[in-house]
């Protein structure tokens, strides 16, 4: 080994990372590594806690989701408890979710992405951010933070906390949905949804029309794709069956319950997030990338991809043009990032059907919650794919063993290949600047670590 | 000559960095008056400088600046460089959050230590197969410490997450070079529910029941959550997470669990609230899991690795 470049920390990600790529004595690239700096022990620190309050522990595990890590684990306790929540109860969560996933949508789009589309992969470092879009272009930047300060202030205003919430609970939800509070959270969604059409077709015209190169070359591997779906076998993201699928596109679908049936984590040495891998297939776990063994994407690529249909009407227009455009299931990686619009269009719909149905305001939040001994997996989509927690209680209805699935760790070893794949074919001969090492860096971004 | 920031996550979760978004287009307003020179999140300033020179060891620097803001606590030997390096450039350094401030709910690790904490994380995964990874990941310290253990801090700001208009009042106060105003009191101080001075019950009830209220009432037509008879833990914390007239997540309905930190910053939320209970006539014996009253304020020593039992 002659060199290693270091790219530290990889930044407008949500985590602490670094890339290491070593080159030979040529300077083409021998070896290539997405590393996690860091390990908090989740799993660890909640043992011996009272189960009912791991919602309001777990969901530190994400500033950016902690709705989610919030949501997955009053399942999982519902499920310890053996709690069946109350119809209200669930959509209430269900909307809180879908309100999350959107703002959550927004902020890694145009917040954290889109200064490599719109700026340029090679602008300079100093201006190729969400300050260098509110100089270029003011309106753009101005309507943005209005949009997603709007998701999260509708959040806020009926939940109490956006970040870091606190009102799911174990058989239910804190508090009902007065009429007032439907009507704000009415007028808010309509008006995001009208924003999330406007930023698909700004997707669209100024992201995926002009970086056509790009999309067909930086980052793509061949892997399979794990996702929710329906019974109908349509997107879900709060609920559904997990629908496991290979890269020649043959499905597996199964519950959350059964995920270690089919899920097994890989440990790599040098990083602190474990790798998930599809042991079920039988083939081990291998990066190589002319012969990934066990390797499969989550999040928002993934779930389009593993769907046969969006259940709402805009969203599944949108999925229809981008099949059209890239086949049924691209592996692209960039595509993630179109994804991610019809998506966001997705969970603005869905937000509006959730406030339309009546039952929303029904008084009977929380069923009746009895501390005891139990398990329970609780499972939700989170942005950066699919989020399992996987608890154990005693007698007294304490927690003697954990288990979480982060979503961003799904895309671990599927990361780490296409900083491989994106530094080996843009580095030859020891070449290299700091635009180029920042497209090794988009490759990572697009799986929104 | 607008103030140049650098900011930096240490042990921490991204929910601070959110909440500085969250002062929405008052960071739009603020950015005039700001120079941001280094923040991971939102631009691409690098701390590893020797990118690629041969034989050379990537060394840690950033640029200098008139603040430093540091969410996290600390918990590995790069969190340590990191913190002394904006120490040394900075020079008004801010702990934004609660985790920097008193550790946060990564300290509840304190009480077994990183050590064994890693042990246990890595000994489940692969059948049983697996060593702790090694290869150039930062070696974690001996538990998880606040900022200011390691570091002089200049002022503290707490909160999972801190308040985005505190954040914005120390960003404003610091352009406009004067001290910021904060908050001083505790959380039962801001909030607006009735308290009769007794409590009702002499057991602490688990929050597997929803609070009494009615929904359609204001928050000021509702009894304390602690006189209800639930943990609620109002009375040891910090003030600071209160909008639109009440503590946050009083607003849901849902009782306090001290995410601010103690209102004294020395203070001790367990037996501080331990006090507040014995004195309501509370049986203390009743509440199931006592540690968890420092969930947000392990560090500084409060959690720590009990002696093995031996046999």
């Amino acid at each position: 080994m002659a060199k290693v470049i270091t790219i530290k920390p990889v930044t407008r990600i949500e985590g602490h990372a670094s890339i290491a790529i070593e080159l030979d004595e040529e300077g083409n690239v021998a070896d290539a590594r997405m590393q996690i700096l860091s390990l908090r022990g989740f799993e660890q620190l909640v043992q011996g806690r009272p189960a009912e309050e791991l919602p309001r522990i777990v969901n530190r595990i994400c500033g950016i989701c902690p709705w989610m890590h919030h949501l997955a684990a009053v399942k999982a306790v519902d499920g310890c408890f053996g709690v069946s929540p109350t119809p209200t109860g669930h959509l209430l969560r269900e909307l809180c979710h879908a309100l999350a996933f959107i703002n959550d949508k927004i902020l890694h789009f145009f917040f954290l992405a889109a200064p490599d589309f719109i700026l340029g992969p090679e602008s300079d470092y100093s201006v190729r951010n969400i300050m260098g879009i509110a100089k270029a272009d003011p309106e753009l930047a101005r309507r943005v933070v209005q949009m997603r300060q709007l998701g999260q202030m509708l959040l806020d205003r009926f939940a109490g906390k956006a970040i870091h919430p606190v009102a799911g609970v174990s058989g239910g939800f804190a508090k009902p949905m007065t009429r007032e509070e439907r009507e704000d959270l009415l007028g808010g969604c309509q008006t995001l949804l009208d924003f999330a059409g406007f930023a698909l077709d700004y997707g669209k015209e100024q992201v995926f029309g002009r970086y056509q190169e790009e999309i067909q070359e930086l980052g793509v591997i061949t892997t399979g794709f794990l996702g929710s779906v329906d019974d109908q076998g349509g997107l879900a993201v709060y609920d559904g069956r997990l629908r496991l699928m290979d890269p020649e596109g043959g499905i597996t679908d199964f519950s959350a319950g059964e995920y270690r049936d089919h899920i097994n984590e890989a440990v790599l040495p040098w990083s602190y997030a474990k790798a998930p891998y599809a042991a079920s297939w039988g083939q081990g776990f291998s990066l190589d990338l002319d012969q990934p063994q066990g390797i499969y994407r989550a999040n928002t690529l993934a779930r389009l991809n593993v769907c046969d249909f969006i259940p709402t009407p805009r969203a599944q227009a949108a999925l229809e043009e981008y099949r059209a455009s890239f086949g049924p299931r691209p592996q692209y990686t960039l595509l993630y990032h179109y994804a991610r619009l019809i998506e966001l269009v997705y969970a603005c719909e869905r937000s509006l059907e959730l406030l339309a149905d009546e039952a929303i305001l029904d008084p009977r939040v929380r069923a009746e919650v009895i501390p005891g001994k139990g398990q329970g997996v609780g499972c939700v989509e989170a942005p950066r794919g699919t989020l399992i927690h996987d608890y154990a209680t005693d007698e007294q209805g304490c927690i003697v063993r954990a288990n979480m699935i982060v979503g961003t760790t799904h895309n671990i070893a599927p990361m780490n290949m296409s900083v491989r794949q994106a530094a080996s074919s843009l580095i030859r001969g020891g070449v290299y600047d700091e635009s180029l090492l920042n497209r090794v860096e988009m490759a990572v971004r697009a799986y929104d670590p | 000559m607008p103030l140049r920031l650098v900011e930096e996550w240490l042990h921490s979760c991204s929910g601070c960095e959110i909440a500085l978004l969250n002062m929405g287009e008052g960071l739009l307003e603020l950015l005039p008056g700001l120079e941001i020179v280094h923040m991971p999140i939102l631009m691409d300033h690098k701390y590893v400088s020797s990118q690629g020179e041969d034989g050379a060891e990537p060394q840690l620097s950033l640029p200098r600046a008139e603040v430093g803001l540091v969410s996290g606590g600390c918990a590995n030997e790069e969190h340590r460089e990191l913190l002394e390096e904006i120490r040394a450039k900075c020079d008004f350094l801010v702990a934004m959050g609660t985790c920097a401030t008193h550790g946060g709910i990564p300290a509840l690790t304190n009480t077994r230590g990183l050590e064994q904490t890693y042990a246990e994380v890595f000994a489940a995964a692969d059948h049983g197969q697996a060593a702790v990874p090694d290869q150039g990941v930062p070696r974690p310290l001996d538990r998880v410490y606040a900022v200011d253990e390691l570091v002089r801090v200049d002022l503290l700001v707490p909160g999972c997450p801190p308040n985005p208009v505190h954040l914005k009042e120390v960003l404003t106060a610091l352009v406009e070079g004067r001290a910021p105003q904060l908050p001083t009191k505790s959380v039962c101080d801001t909030c607006p529910a009735i308290r009769r001075g007794t409590i009702e019950k002499k057991e602490v009830q688990r929050f597997t029941v929803n609070a009494d209220y009615d929904p359609a009432q204001e928050l000021s037509a509702m009894r304390c959550l602690l006189e209800q008879g639930l943990m609620c833990m109002g009375p040891v914390t910090a003030a600071g997470c209160a909008r639109r007239g009440a503590p946050s997540c009083i607003q849901a309905r849902v009782p306090c669990r001290g995410c601010y930190g103690p209102v004294r910053n020395q203070g001790n939320q367990m037996m501080d609230m331990m006090n507040a209970l014995v004195s309501g006539g509370v049986d203390m014996k009743t509440i199931v899991d006592r540690q968890g009253l420092l969930r947000f304020s392990g560090a500084h020593n409060r959690l720590r690795k009990r002696a093995r039992r031996r046999g």
